[in-house]
């Protein structure tokens, strides 16, 4: 036992080298009043706690309130990021409903429990810490290997140098040792303090920016780390573009392509463009009646008329039908094209009620070509032919079966 | 005395299955000897050889996340209608993985499983690098990686919050919970180790750098004594997270409209994948770890059958699942329903179905044989066996699903690109990477915690105290 030096003393260390010893130990220092000491041991030693009077920790309550308060913050920042400051109108939901925030109130209850557990169990037990005098003790390094201590602390008040010790000996102790009081050189090194608070300088550094940038009112343009499409390419007219491989930014029209007003500006010829000729419809068919253009009419019929007024035009399409039963009250039938007005209608008549919509029919100008317009009504004027016909019209040859 | 209440667990194992969980010496100072001096010697070869390649292929990560978030997710095989393509096959298949840690750390401590101790350090390690290869997914999936801020509660520029009625946000909270209460429990669990590291470190260097990180531990009774109920508390937190997360990620898909993944079978169905992959992969590290670093006393063949058992229990229950989503989806009559499951099995991804039904039901029953499941060759292979099946089993999951829709004109047949091969493999390489430094540097094994599954832990009965 070594007692040469002047320091203060830190308190003494017994060691001793098995569980059973280390128990008995504790015991005994127990009995004897102690309050300022401990046991040192490379794991748990189970038992211990009861040998040495340990109070039951009260941990468990703070990591029972803070997973309470986890809980409820969870709930309370997702009713009031959700219900309240920003509601999700989605599928009619309920802006509020509880099933669905369940499992991320569950994840910070665990979390903000955990943390607490985690956090509480250092501070309650004094760590971190830097400096431990008992560490001077050259002994002492097998406390985390395969040697078990009892630390009796000078300042505990039954603590008295040759009595503390001699009661320590006696307890079956292997060795029995002082421990001094650090100087000051057992501050953690200048290097290591400053760079631990360069890098907390550091890291609030981001945080600081962002306060400052917050309550900027500066009017220059923002900063823009990633562009996403706040720059996008765009073109301006009469301009040079690099978009395009002729550098030309203003785009020539499509081949083929040619503006409404030229044509009537032209009036190369309005009983094809516009179905009349002066003030009344045609009734002669402008173009040359084909095969072809007969079929293109039946399909562009198929197309864009059946729907409404049905294949056979009797305005039993598909819309039609259906709009009946969902708005019956505000539904206009499509016209029978069988009915003998259309059938009276001059060829240009038609061809302007396709092109520019009547009463309540839209107009398709802007969807079908104007020589499809002609073929449409070519197929249209067949079908009110073929709904009317006699057994005389069948062509000669034509077997009906 | 035979006062049973005393008897400790470790005591009740030995009793009921004779071999110690530490075999060889067992007393404390070559316990801790056994695990210090992987971390004080010099590394075999095979480590830097092994090291020197996760290096490269993580360097191949690092380039194919470059490439990507400066072209655009364009660069992955992803297309509509299968717009979760890969990386969130890959995102499934780590978390995943990562279950195994907490649930032997915490599960079994529960349960006082004394054979957990030999594994546990290691198993927990493997989770956080799990989840960080994990969590890397969905991250570089969003496209614009920049604004992932996005996903958390914190106030931005538009004045816009999440919305928390999406599962994809659930997930968010629970894998970023799931990893810092994992980081916190693997870090607790190390500080009395970091502490026997640090008072044995000759060099000036390791004994700051352990002693930075060992807080100042001494294994002080009253401090081991707060920390033992919080380390309890901390298992008893993290058992049901566990089972949280992996239900969460599983509700990503079940919560959808999707045939194939609208289902309630999913989130148990996905905790028992998790725990078999998990399993899976740490007998896929532990057995060369074992052999490589001199751990052979302290993860000893009773711990890898126990682990193999697990992988075959799991690997039931996982086929348990593949046979009863079959059954649900002809018991609900609803013939898109089944269209999805006849898809899977025998539409154009059959290939993939039958390779994750042979790793993962097939091959792994195997191990009803006590001699293959005690067989170190054996059970290395087929555990990456089922690290394969269980990557598919996640691809079967999302690709069948996806690829043929509701409307037939966009069924589509998902093929990869190089990049999310490069990203896959890449990812590998973080994983490796991690765990090689962690295998150099950290205590692998709970040297506290394995001294105290030893006899010399524990006072005699029937002695005098
Ligand atoms: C969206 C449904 C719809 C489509 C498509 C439709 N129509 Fe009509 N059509 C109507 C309705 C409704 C009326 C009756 C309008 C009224 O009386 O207000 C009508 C009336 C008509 C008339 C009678 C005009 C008159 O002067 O009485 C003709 C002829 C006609 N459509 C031809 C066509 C042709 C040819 C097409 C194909 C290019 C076509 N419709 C496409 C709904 C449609």
């Amino acid at each position: 036992m070594s007692n040469n030096s002047s320091a203060e003393l830190h308190g003494i260390i017994a060691e001793y080298h098995t569980v059973e010893e280390i128990l008995a130990a504790a015991e005994t220092v127990r009995e004897a009043g102690y309050t300022r000491w401990d046991c040192h041991t490379p794991m748990p030693v189970h038992g211990l706690d009861r040998a040495m009077g340990v109070r039951e920790t009260r941990l468990p309550w703070v990591v029972l309130i803070a997973g309470l308060t986890g809980g409820g913050l969870g709930v309370l920042m997702q009713w009031w990021m959700n219900a309240i400051d920003y509601n999700y109108r989605i599928s009619g939901k309920p802006d509020w409903s509880l099933p669905a925030n369940i499992p991320v109130a569950f994840e910070t209850t665990v979390l903000f429990a955990a943390f607490a557990a985690f956090f509480a169990m250092w501070i309650a037990n004094g760590l971190p810490r830097w400096f431990n005098p008992l560490s001077r003790n050259a002994r002492f390094a097998r406390a985390t290997d395969d040697r078990f201590f009892v630390a009796i602390q000078a300042s505990d008040p039954m603590f008295d140098q040759d009595a503390t010790a001699a009661m320590l000996s006696s307890s079956g102790a292997h060795a029995v040792e002082t421990v001094e009081e650090p100087d000051e050189t057992s501050r953690p090194p200048a290097v290591f303090r400053g760079a631990v608070w360069s890098l907390v300088s550091l890291a609030m550094l981001p945080l600081f920016l962002v306060a400052m940038a917050r309550y900027n009112t500066s009017d220059k343009p923002r900063v823009h780390l990633v562009p996403d499409m706040d720059f996008a390419k765009r073109i301006k007219a009469q301009a040079v573009s690099d978009l395009f491989a002729d550098g030309r930014g203003t785009r020539p029209p499509v081949a083929g392509t040619f503006a409404l007003e030229d044509m009537e500006a032209v009036g190369a010829d309005p009983a094809y463009y516009t179905g009349k000729l002066g003030d009344s419809f045609v009734t002669d068919f402008p173009l040359e009646v084909t095969p072809e253009l007969m079929q293109r009419g039946q399909e562009r019929f198929g197309i864009y008329c059946a729907v409404c007024h049905g294949d056979d035009g009797r305005g039993k399409g598909m819309v039609a039908q259906r709009a009946a039963v969902l708005s019956p009250a505000t539904w206009v039938a499509p016209t029978d094209l069988h009915t003998q007005p259309v059938v009276d209608l001059a060829s240009g008549q038609l061809f302007d009620s396709i092109s520019n919509g009547v009463r309540n029919m839209p107009g398709y100008s802007s969807q079908i070509s104007y020589q499809d317009r002609w073929a449409i009504v070519l197929y249209t004027r067949a079908l009110q032919r073929s709904q009317a016909a006699s057994a005389q019209d069948i062509p000669e040859g034509v077997n009906l079966r | 005395m035979a006062n049973t209440a005393e008897l400790t667990h470790a005591e009740l194992d030995n009793i009921i299955d004779p071999p110690a969980l530490v075999q060889g010496k067992d007393d404390l100072a070559s316990i801790t000897d056994t695990v210090c001096n992987v971390a004080e010697n010099k590394p075999p070869r095979a480590w830097y050889i092994a090291f020197l390649i996760s290096l490269g292929v993580l360097g191949m990560l690092g380039a194919s996340i470059v490439y990507l978030v400066i072209t655009g997710v364009g660069v992955w095989g992803n297309n509509q209608p299968v717009a979760w393509g890969w990386p969130i096959v890959n995102f499934v298949f780590w978390v995943g993985i990562g279950h195994a840690g907490t649930l032997i750390s915490a599960v079994l401590y529960l349960f006082r499983q004394g054979w957990r101790t030999g594994i546990n350090r290691f198993a927990e390690a493997m989770t956080i690098f799990a989840v960080i290869c994990a969590g890397m997914f969905p991250a570089i999936h969003v496209g614009r990686i920049w604004v992932i801020y996005w996903v958390f509660p914190i106030p931005n520029q538009m004045a816009l919050w999440p919305n928390f009625r999406s599962p994809l946000l659930w997930d968010v909270f629970a894998v970023s919970t799931y990893f810092s209460v994992s980081l916190l429990f693997w870090y607790m669990g190390m500080v009395p180790d970091l502490a026997s590291l640090r008072d044995r470190a000759k060099k000036k260097m390791s004994r700051l750098l352990y002693g930075i990180f060992a807080l100042g531990w001494t294994g002080a009774n009253r401090q081991w004594h707060r920390y033992e109920r919080v380390y309890l508390l901390l298992a008893a937190l993290a058992t049901p997270l566990v089972l949280s997360v992996h239900s969460v990620v599983s509700f990503d898909f079940a919560t959808s409209q999707l045939p194939g993944w609208h289902t309630t079978i999913l989130p148990p169905y996905f905790v028992a994948g998790a725990i078999f992959s998990g399993f899976a992969m740490v007998v896929t590290l532990a057995v060369p770890a074992r052999a490589l670093f001199g751990l052979r006393n302290l993860i000893t063949m009773r711990h890898l059958e126990l682990m193999n058992k697990v992988i075959l229990a799991t690997g039931l229950m996982v086929g348990y699942a593949y046979a009863m989503e079959f059954f649900i989806s002809w018991y609900s009559g609803n013939k898109y329903e089944g269209f999805a499951f006849v898809n899977r099995a025998f539409g154009s991804y059959a290939w993939a179905y039958w390779i994750m039904v042979s790793c993962n039901v097939l091959v792994p029953q195997i191990f009803w044989f006590k001699r293959f499941r005690r067989s170190i060759p054996v059970m290395f292979v087929i555990s990456i066996f089922v690290n394969i099946g269980m990557w598919f089993e996640r691809f079967v999951i999302v690709v069948t699903s996806l690829n043929r829709d509701f409307l037939p004109s966009s069924w589509h047949y998902f093929s990869p690109t190089y990049v999310d091969f490069a990203t896959l493999i890449g990812s590998f390489g973080l994983f490796l990477t991690l765990f090689l430094l962690f295998c150099r540097f950290l205590p692998q094994v709970a040297i506290a915690e394995v001294k105290l599954q030893t006899p010399h832990a524990h006072a005699h009965h029937g002695d005098d105290h």
